[in-house]
């Protein structure tokens, strides 16, 4: 049954831009889940090394600052909701600085990987699905980081306005996805395919 | 919009940028065009694409029936055949098929939850020029991609492209990658435009507008808006392996290196088999909104019909693999699958019940909307059946890449998709342009493409119980497949006519029809309370919604539907 009493005022539905960043983030997963399964799929499957277990080693520096990095994106934002300005630049800042470094771990592990190991894209399947899955991976730390520096540049400018909120928790979730998917990558690359036998 | 937005007293709003100062010159028509971000002129822009592309890939279906009308044809070389097939179908399914759901989403969506726009107007615009841009992409290959023998190559893959045949070692030149960035690029398209089409369904409804009221159309919109997200990134997946497979040495399907060649067909069919639905979604959305309005009656088992497409979209993304039972797979997979499959029939059988239902008993008025719809319930019937056949893995095995296929799948996309998107123009042209469109030329359409049509595919069932392959360029005149082919090939004439009647019918109405005014079919959705065409900015005043027919309550205050729903 209906009311009658149904009007402008009182008819409230989602907002537009979190949803948009969470109908994203669904494509986002699916995206990653192919690439994820075809890392489970080849796990073990090598006709020739090097494999994970020789040359993996597990990411803690990298991943510790990724996991803090969504820490201090949270207390950015409510340093954003409580109207303190000097507090959101210095923890976006901070999240911004944590990111990097974890793309500057990333890049560092590649390196020890293709010039000491030699184990490129080109090698086996394990470099095929390894380079992949975290180079997609570090594709969207590296795009979130982007959008980070964006919302900072704008914030320094004096240009972020009340009405930019949901611009900002929007790229706030889409960091926090970017985690997430770091949590599989880990579990799935540094955690189970390393114990598996060649 | 519900939301209220505080500015800042010092934050101005930047002054309007006008474009086209000269009004009514082609210049001016022109930037209009490529700088439009509103739904109903990108609507339409997709489908005028659509429609274009429809054509060009008509054309190259026509040519290779042509090559197929006799045995031991010489008309078409093996290799062009090869490219037309794998054009044809990359072009149906991805420049024809998603843009005309999207064009057709994108004009009546807004319109029909009583909205301003889409959510985001201008991921809107970029949706469809890089849409656009990915089939003139795709047909650049023609000119562009060197070949084999030094001249201009189409991709000659096929539209699902196995593996290994994407491998460099037996696709050289840039043919595939061509298509491999095309579709990627399509791709980016689709899940740009299906965000904009989920979050303008759940946020931009207008007062009163809840889920349960929103017209079926709206909730068609929404589970395919839903389908691509999920099932599109799985393709762009594909297109990234197979890139990094042919430009950087990665082993995904390099079965010398361990890799997989059949991965990939589960990797693409996990895209394919949802993007069916997607193609066929537009069908059901139409046709729910059709019958009613021409049977004067609301739809029958509104929750049911709601309850069967989001039934549909969910065991859509676990059939995939009834493509592959030819691979020998272990027997667990196959009974999964076709169980899943078979499952599919029940919710799809459900709305063909309720379509008749809605009919049976009603004041039909056979108008060209209901005509084609008519002509999809029988066709699509048709469909479902055969795919019910090919769902059962042992009659699969006999029947997999034959005719009987070929048959099955053009009955599901043009027997059922395009005989309601012909509806679905007749029945809004007079919406978009303000004209009615021309009842007799209509009904030519209807009759010459429905017998063309009857008379190309219906053969091509027999021709796959005679063991015809699809894919073959010709074959000898001993395996009694002679006069079937030139039937089948006689069909393509009458279709062939019967688009240029739709087309001349399109001009002339456009032209000479008669003036339509706002309302001419009697509807009950809310795209028919405002002008024909619409002003840009949709209602002078929202909507406020009280029923699923929110015209019928203000044409009947006396009798409203909020009284019984």
């Amino acid at each position: 049954m209906s009311t009658q009493t149904e009007t402008l005022a009182d008819w409230k539905l989602p907002c537009q831009r979190k949803l948009g960043m969470f109908t994203l983030i669904a494509a986002e997963s699916a995206l990653f889940a192919i690439f994820v399964v075809a890392y489970l799929f080849y796990m073990g499957k090598n006709l020739n090394g090097p494999y994970p277990s020789e040359v993996l080693h597990f990411p803690w520096l990298g991943s510790i600052a990724l996991f803090s990095s969504s820490a201090t994106i949270w207390l950015a934002e409510r340093c954003l909701h409580s109207g303190n300005k000097p507090g959101f630049g210095l923890w976006w800042g901070f999240t911004i600085a944590l990111g990097a470094y974890f793309i500057y771990f990333t890049a560092d592990e590649w390196r020890h990987l293709i010039f000491e190991k030699d184990l490129t894209i080109a090698t086996n399947l394990f470099g095929t699905t390894f380079y992949s899955l975290v180079g997609l991976h570090a594709f969207h730390v590296i795009v979130g980081l982007c959008l980070l520096t964006g919302v900072l540049v704008a914030d320094l400018r004096g240009r972020l306005h009340k009405d930019h909120t949901p611009h900002v928790e929007a790229i706030s979730y889409y960091w926090h996805f970017v985690d997430c998917i770091w949590i599989v990558v880990l579990t799935v690359v540094y955690i189970i395919s390393v114990r598996i036998p060649q | 919009m519900a939301q209220e937005i505080a500015i800042d007293a010092n934050y101005r709003m930047p002054e309007p940028v006008r474009v086209g100062e000269e009004t009514g010159s082609s210049t001016a028509w022109i930037q209009n065009l490529i700088f439009t971000v509103d739904h109903k002129k990108l609507g339409l822009m997709y489908i005028g694409a659509a429609l274009l592309f429809f054509a060009i890939a008509g054309v190259l279906a026509a040519l290779m029936r042509i090559q197929l009308a006799f045995p031991d044809n010489r008309f078409l070389s093996p290799d062009v055949f090869n490219e037309s097939f794998t054009m044809h179908g990359t072009t149906m399914v991805f420049l024809v098929g998603m843009p005309l759901a999207f064009g057709f989403a994108n004009y009546l969506v807004p319109l029909m939850i009583g909205a301003r726009d889409m959510a985001f107007p201008r991921l809107n615009a970029f949706g469809f020029w890089v849409f656009f841009f990915s089939g003139l992409f795709l047909y650049f290959s023609y000119f562009g991609a060197p070949g084999l023998y030094a001249a201009g190559s189409a991709p000659d893959v096929g539209w699902f492209a196995y593996s290994p045949l994407t491998m460099k070692a037996f696709s050289r030149g840039h043919s595939t990658d061509y298509w491999t960035l095309s579709l990627m690029l399509g791709g980016i398209a689709s899940i740009a435009t299906a965000v904009n089409i989920l979050v303008t369904i759940v946020c931009m409804r207008c007062p009163g507008m809840t889920l349960g009221r929103m017209p079926i159309f709206v909730w068609c919109m929404l589970v395919l808006a839903f389908l691509v997200i999920l099932a599109v990134p799985c393709l762009s997946a594909c297109q990234i392996m197979i890139t990094l497979d042919r430009y950087i040495g990665a082993k995904f399907f390099d079965t010398q290196a361990g890799g997989d060649a059949v991965l990939w067909q589960h990797f693409f069919w996990i895209f394919g088999h949802p993007e069916v639905y997607i193609l066929v979604m537009p069908a059901f959305a139409i046709t729910s909104e059709i019958i009613p309005v021409f049977s004067r009656k609301p739809i029958f088992g509104y929750p049911m019909m709601v309850a069967a497409v989001v039934a549909i979209a969910f065991l859509s993304l676990g059939v995939w693999a009834h493509h592959m039972f030819c691979v020998g797979m272990i027997s667990l997979a196959n009974a999964f699958f076709v169980t899943s499959t078979l499952l599919i029939a029940i919710p799809t059988g459900l709305k063909i019940f309720n379509w008749l239902a809605t009919l049976y008993g009603g004041k039909l008025r056979y108008e060209l909307p209901l005509v084609f719809c008519l002509g999809f319930l029988f066709q699509f019937l048709v469909s479902g059946l055969t795919g019910v056949m090919l769902a059962v893995a042992p009659f699969d095995w006999q029947l997999s890449d034959s005719y009987f296929v070929v048959a099955h799948f053009h009955y599901v996309l043009i027997g059922g998709l395009l005989f309601t998107i012909f509806g679905g123009i007749y029945y809004w042209f007079p919406k978009a342009f303000g004209k009615m469109p021309d009842h007799k030329l209509g009904m030519w359409h209807f009759w010459l493409f429905a017998i063309g049509f009857n008379l190309t595919f219906m053969p091509q069932h027999f021709l796959g119980f005679l063991g015809m392959p699809r894919r073959i360029y010709t074959y000898q005149s001993d395996r009694g497949w002679d006069e079937l082919n030139l039937i089948s090939t006689i069909g393509v004439l009458f279709q062939a006519v019967g688009i240029l009647f739709f087309a001349y019918n399109l001009l002339y109405s456009w032209f000479r029809g008669r003036k339509a005014g706002d309302d001419p079919w009697d509807a009950w959705t809310l795209e028919w309370a405002t002008t024909s065409p619409p002003a840009d900015y949709n209602f002078s005043k929202t909507p406020v919604v009280k029923s699923r027919r929110p015209l019928w309550d203000a044409k009947h205050p006396d009798d409203p539907d909020w009284a019984h729903e």
